[in-house]
């Protein structure tokens, strides 16, 4: 069997990953590919836990999880496209009309 | 099993009453052509889920198998949401913004519900699961209502910042709850107490009470989690502004009180009323302390540097997210309840101060600084009522902000924290620069372009007293507020 620590590991270098490409990727819908790759990271996490654990509890945080991800990719996505429609863009540096 | 679910029902009839008034007016809103139908519904909803709460005053227990707290801290806090949520949909009738939305105006009203609902929810989860999904559900609804403006840009933008950092953080929060879990194996918050008392690694623990306090700090607003709130305050209609600075605040400050008090306290120790015992293994009191001093300063010395309105008024609100966790950090009874003070004075003198800029701008479409120059001299009654909740917002006495601030700081006095005190009362001075730079625009200079006198309804002015008696009223009597969060503190926190 396959240590928990790999998993942990794993999950938290997909973490890293998806946290690094929030903050230097420019692409608005890259950005939130890389905001549920944070939460795939959290969702690998926890289902490590729980299996490890023999706690079902936090498979069951998964499913909520993903549930919340989908409601919020969709939100996310219409104020995308609602942006789209007044600048011509999604570039996240040419979204600035609002700055300090 | 079955049986605890329908018990527990009649504790959350308020919530009930409030998800029938969100679904029956989505239906009323298809069937009149008039959207005010729906803003009558929505208050009616409103006052019927206030009278179900005050039934709950002196209750204290868990229902739902532990995830859901019905206690006077939750009690304080839903009283104060509903308040708040009753005092902007008035408000949101009176703005433009609003109305201008013709066929969507409905909508705007059925939102403000589904956002109490979830707020509702924040000030009572007992449960990471809970907390997690009444957070979302409070953020996702802002997101929506931030844009609502759709075919404004600067509404659209500020909704889309707002999202990406909401998503971000609530990402953030969710690793440390999943760490929290691996550690405890729990994700109820007693449980995960106990687990913490008996001790487990620190510096996981201290991780992942950090990224916690990131979701956290985003819903209040604490620097360094502040960025989004600038852009989504400017950008957004005001009444959404209002409620994100009042009503989200104080959710998300009830959270983070909940959580401090229930996770970080030693189970172990004798009760006491006063001063809490701490677990050693977190130093969950330095957090709060680096965080406080970082809001409030940059807060207060950003907001120096503002030419709108709407902007200076959310570095303000960064400000006081600031003095608010003054109270939180102290970690005792004193504190919390200085902080539930506080709470109340906020939500009269904020609402009343961004109500004034509403009404302006409705006039002048402009929240610019200097577009209030001369105002205070046309129309006098707009003038003194903004000096007034602009005085309160320093803590200047004979005001309702005086009264918050005093006992704020008097808790950390007590606590013998006299630096943080000082440096509390000196942030308050600096907020007085920026506050007085409004006053004087208003009153001691002359207009350079001919502005027309701003004449306001009745219901405008009734709108404005409203919260201008309590501004007043709570800076000269007060017992009242305070036997009420004195009793409030009491938060469920096991046997």
């Amino acid at each position: 069997m396959i240590p928990l620590n790999y998993y942990l590991l794993f999950a938290a270098f997909l973490f890293s990953v998806g946290v690094v490409g929030v903050l230097i990727r420019r692409n608005a819908i890259i950005v939130f590919m890389c905001i549920e790759l944070m939460l795939n990271s959290v969702n690998l996490t926890f289902i490590a836990f729980s299996a490890f654990m023999g706690n079902a509890i936090g498979q069951m945080f998964v499913f909520f999880v993903m549930t919340v991800a989908a409601a919020e990719a969709a939100v996310g996505l219409a104020i995308i496209i609602a942006l789209f429609r007044n600048k011509k863009t999604i570039n996240i540096d040419q979204i600035n009309l609002l700055k300090w | 099993m079955l049986e605890q679910v329908y018990n527990s029902l009649q504790f959350i009839k308020p919530e009930l009453i409030l998800v029938g008034t969100l679904l029956v007016s989505i239906i009323v809103d298809l069937i009149f052509k008039n959207k005010k139908v729906v803003v009558a519904f929505v208050i009616l909803g409103l006052v019927l889920s206030f009278y179900y709460l005050t039934f709950l005053n002196s209750i204290n227990q868990l229902i739902f198998f532990n995830m859901y707290a019905i206690d006077p801290f939750a009690y304080f806090f839903k009283i104060f949401l509903l308040v708040a949520t009753i005092g902007i949909v008035l408000f949101s009738v009176l703005s433009k913004e609003i109305s201008d939305l013709k066929s969507r105006e409905g909508e705007f009203y059925y939102f403000l519900v589904a956002l109490t609902i979830g707020m509702f929810l924040m000030t009572s989860s007992t449960n990471l699961i809970m907390m997690y999904l009444a957070i979302e559900l409070t953020s996702l609804t802002s997101y929506m209502l931030a844009g609502f403006m759709k075919e404004e840009k600067s509404s659209s933008e500020a909704s889309l910042k707002y999202v990406l950092y909401g998503a971000f953080s609530s990402g953030m929060m969710l690793y440390g709850i999943s760490i929290i879990y691996g550690l405890t194996g729990s994700f109820d918050l007693l449980a995960i107490n106990m687990a913490i008392a008996d001790g487990v690694s620190s510096l996981a623990l201290l991780i992942s009470t950090v990224l916690m306090f990131v979701g956290f700090g985003y819903k209040i607003s604490a620097v360094p989690f502040h960025f989004w709130t600038p852009d989504v305050y400017e950008g957004s209609p005001i009444s959404v502004t209002t409620i994100l600075s009042v009503a989200s605040k104080a959710a998300g400050f009830s959270m983070l009180m909940r959580t401090a008090k229930i996770m970080f306290i030693d189970p172990y120790a004798a009760p006491t009323v006063n001063d809490w015992q701490i677990i050693d293994s977190v130093p969950i009191v330095e957090i709060l302390t680096i965080l406080s001093v970082l809001t409030m300063t940059l807060g207060n010395l950003v907001a120096i540097w503002q030419s709108n309105l709407k902007r200076l008024l959310a570095y303000s609100s960064i400000a006081h997210a600031g003095y608010l966790l003054l109270g939180v950090l102290t970690m005792n009874n004193e504190g919390y309840s200085a902080t539930l003070i506080y709470f109340v004075t906020y939500l009269f003198m904020n609402v009343g101060a961004f109500l004034i800029v509403m009404l302006v701008s409705n006039k002048l479409n402009s929240s610019d600084i200097d577009s209030y120059k001369g105002l205070g001299m046309k129309s006098p009654f707009i003038g003194v009522m903004f000096a007034l909740f602009l005085i309160s917002l320093t803590g200047l006495p004979p005001t309702a902000g005086f009264v918050g601030k005093l006992y704020i700081f008097a808790a950390l006095v007590n606590k013998k924290l006299i630096l943080l005190a000082v440096i509390g009362v000196l942030n308050s001075v600096v907020s007085l620069y920026y506050y007085v730079r409004i006053f004087r625009n208003m009153f001691l200079r002359e207009s350079d372009i001919e502005t027309p006198e701003i004449k306001l309804s009745l219901a405008e002015k009734l709108l404005i007293l409203v919260f201008a008696i309590p501004t007043i009223g709570l800076g000269l009597y007060f017992a009242p507020l305070v036997e009420f969060a004195h009793a409030s503190v009491e938060i469920f926190s096991g046997n």
